[in-house]
């Protein structure tokens, strides 16, 4: 399958990537909903490590328990069993405090930006609540303007034209945009993107992954991408793990994955996807 | 929100809805500020008048340039016989014999014509006999003024004052007319008079004020204890939730009404004051809409803007207000117009059982009802005793639902077009 994918992108040195500190890691974290009869294992044990500055894809089946797993490590939703050790030490967010703390240091992309956005609130309040957690609550409001107008401008938008705007008032390539900006001003240690670039068209969805991989260069983050497009994995990602029903059934180096999957599933994925066959250009991804 | 106010505006039947609604509070406010009565002053005597002008007799007997010859008796005393009495006979006869001559046993008490004949020749009012106090000389005057106005024919009508005796009046006959723009009060019942005599519309419209304010506290009351618990329960889930779905499910199981009528019966008399009614009317009305915004409420919790605002560093109680809150008020402004609607009929059922407000001072739509059952306003064919008022409910739950469901329409998409 070597000879079919051709690309620019050059292959991280597994090795180097090894010796890299851990920012976040699970360790069989498991997540089961409701009981009884109607029990689901969304996240079924899972062991993880992701890296500084690494870019990791995890890619599954709709309902495979990606979304789940995000969440978990979000801290937006408990995590029924394991544990989850963030930079090297095991995660507290016990209270809204460390919580807050913790958000600081991981931030979200979500996929569909029309259901992101409070659509009751001003563009203005998205961007302020992010200086203010990042402790520019006492900034003055030409600095926070700057900070403003800075991000906005790193994601090509104009914060002259959305001050005082409403999110439904923007389109939804300016939204997913904006959610980026979000990230611009917060410069988390560790992103996660659900599926960013799924509503969008093959243009934004480019210049969208571009603007993540240049924060990542600026910023050093380490990106979680997931999706359910192999194909966009393999692009940009370091390592991919490919998860069906809660659990990871191949974990490894993009290449290492897609070009000699190992597991029944992962080959099925690949098949499934028509791109993947064709040839990946950063222009047309 | 103001996108969507304006957006409700634009659907017809809310539209509609809007203007019976405001029509109806309009009239409410206005018409009883300016009518000359308060709304429960007793104008006429007791039983349904029927609608239409009226006019005050008294008042037609004002307007007519006062008769100074007359004054007497009762109203129905206009023949001689009845005006007078025997003993006024023997009076006369002792009077004619005594100051004027007359021999006596000439005169007798059965030859009332000769009586009369010889008085109205011999009397002169102006002439005070020796011998005769004041008081008695006037009292003969009056007597005889009022023997003239019987003798010509004339219906008079008099009053007693408190010790009996006949006071200014006026006397009319069958010839006597009045223009009809001479008559200062000409009375407009439009809706008739109750069985107490107070005019319908006034006292219907004040009560339709009423029964919207009873309808009012009752929606908030029910509204906020459903929004909050819903609220609560749908965002924190686990214990809360089930502890607050049980209270719910146990309200749901008894039927609101029975609650309703056990809890009022219980307040007794004394305790059920509008308020008071109202309140209680709230609180066996608020489990559907906590059910209802918890429902929304779950299924908000779990959109990306929520889990935006929790990775943005937000509290719980912000997340709430700032981020749930809007998403269901314009769910909740429909279920507050849906609960003060039934909380409008809710009253008038109490209040037909006899279990409404126990007031004096105001009326409301279900007591104007009870006070039309009570008297039975239904057998004697007083229709405009109950009809407008069933009209005026079944007008105001009406606008209030058309209301409803054109926001409903605006505000679920899906709906729109059905
Ligand atoms: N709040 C919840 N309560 C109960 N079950 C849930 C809940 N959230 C997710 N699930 C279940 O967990 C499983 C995994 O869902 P998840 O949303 O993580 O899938 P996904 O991989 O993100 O799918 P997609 O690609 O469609 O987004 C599904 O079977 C889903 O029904
Ligand atoms: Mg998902």
């Amino acid at each position: 399958m070597g000879d079919i994918i051709k690309s620019d992108k050059i292959a991280v040195d597994r090795a180097e990537l090894e010796k890299r500190p851990s920012v976040l890691r699970g360790d069989k974290v498991t997540k089961v909903f409701g009981y009884g009869n109607s029990k689901t294992v969304a996240v079924n044990a899972v062991n993880f490590n992701f890296r500084e500055r690494e870019v990791i894809s995890i890619v599954g089946e709709s309902g495979s328990g990606k979304t789940t797993l995000a969440k978990m490590l979000l801290g937006l939703i408990g995590v029924t069993e394991g544990d989850v050790y963030f930079k090297d030490a095991k995660r507290d967010i016990s209270s809204h405090r460390k919580k807050k703390e913790y958000w600081r240091g991981i931030q979200a992309v979500f996929q569909d930006p029309f259901s992101a956005f409070n659509i009751f609130s001003k563009i203005d309040s998205l961007l302020l609540d992010c200086i203010n957690l990042m402790g520019g609550k006492k900034f003055s409001p030409e600095k926070k303007y700057e900070m403003m107008s800075e991000a906005c401008s790193f994601v090509n938008l104009k914060y002259d034209e959305l001050t005082n705007k409403y999110p439904f008032e923007l389109s939804g390539g300016q939204m997913q945009r904006l959610m980026i900006a979000r990230i611009f001003l917060l410069k988390p240690k560790i992103l996660i993107a659900d599926e960013p670039t799924s509503m969008v068209d093959a243009c934004s969805r480019a210049t969208i992954l571009d603007m993540l991989m240049k924060l990542r260069d600026e910023v050093g983050m380490t990106i979680i991408f997931i999706t359910h497009d192999i194909g966009l994995a393999y692009y940009v990602s370091d390592t991919v793990y490919i998860m069906e029903q809660g659990k990871f059934v191949e974990v490894g180096s993009a290449e290492d994955v897609i070009i000699s999957p190992q597991a029944e599933y992962t080959r099925r994925l690949i098949s499934d996807v028509p791109k993947i066959h064709e040839e990946w250009d950063l222009s047309t991804v | 929100m103001f996108h969507q106010v304006k957006q409700a505006f634009r659907s017809p039947k809310f539209l509609v809805g809007f203007i019976i609604f405001t029509s109806l509070l309009a009239a409410a406010i206005i018409y009883p500020a300016l009518s000359m009565w308060h709304p429960l002053q007793i104008i006429t005597r007791p039983g349904f008048a029927p609608p239409g002008r009226y006019v005050n007799i008294q008042d037609v007997i004002q307007v007519r340039p006062l008769d100074r010859r007359m004054i007497l008796v009762d109203v129905d005393a206009n023949r001689l016989g009845n005006v007078v009495a025997d003993e006024d006979v023997y009076n006369m006869i002792y009077f004619l014999e005594t100051f004027l001559g007359v021999p006596v046993g000439h005169l007798s008490v059965d030859d009332q014509a000769t009586v009369i004949y010889y008085w109205n020749n011999y009397y002169d009012p102006t002439y005070r006999h020796a011998g005769m106090i004041m008081a008695e000389h006037l009292a003969w005057t009056r007597f005889h003024a009022q023997l003239q106005v019987a003798l010509d024919g004339t219906i008079i009508i008099a009053y007693r004052d408190e010790e009996g005796y006949l006071q200014e009046g006026a006397g009319f006959d069958t010839q006597d007319f009045v223009h009809i723009r001479d008559i200062v009060n000409v009375y407009h019942f439009p809706l008739g008079t109750d069985n107490f005599g107070r005019d319908m519309l006034t006292q219907m419209l004040s009560a339709m004020l009423v029964s919207l304010r009873m309808g009012l506290i009752a929606g908030l009351v029910a509204t906020s204890i459903g929004l909050t618990l819903g609220l609560v329960s749908g965002y924190l889930g686990g214990f809360v939730d089930d502890a607050i779905l049980f209270i719910t499910n146990i309200f749901t199981v008894i039927p609101g009404f029975i609650l309703l009528i056990l809890i009022t019966y219980s307040l007794g008399p004394a305790g059920r004051g509008v308020t008071v009614v109202s309140a209680v009317i709230g609180l066996t009305a608020w489990p559907w809409t906590c059910r209802a915004v918890r429902s929304q409420v779950l299924s908000l919790r779990n959109r990306d803007h929520v889990n935006l605002s929790k990775l943005s560093g937000h509290s719980m109680p912000r997340i709430i207000v700032k981020d749930i809150l809007p998403y269901v008020a314009s769910y909740v402004v429909m279920a507050l117009i849906l609960q003060i609607s039934t909380a409008i009929l809710a009253e008038a059922q109490l209040s037909m059982l006899g279990l409404g407000p126990n007031t004096a001072e105001v009326a409301t739509l279900g007591l104007m009802m009870q006070w039309a059952t009570m008297f039975s306003a239904w057998q004697v064919g007083a229709w405009w005793a109950f009809v407008p008022v069933i009209l005026a409910i079944a007008l105001m739950a009406f606008s209030l639902n058309l209301m409803n469901t054109g926001l409903d329409q605006v505000f679920n998409p899906q709906l729109r077009d059905s």
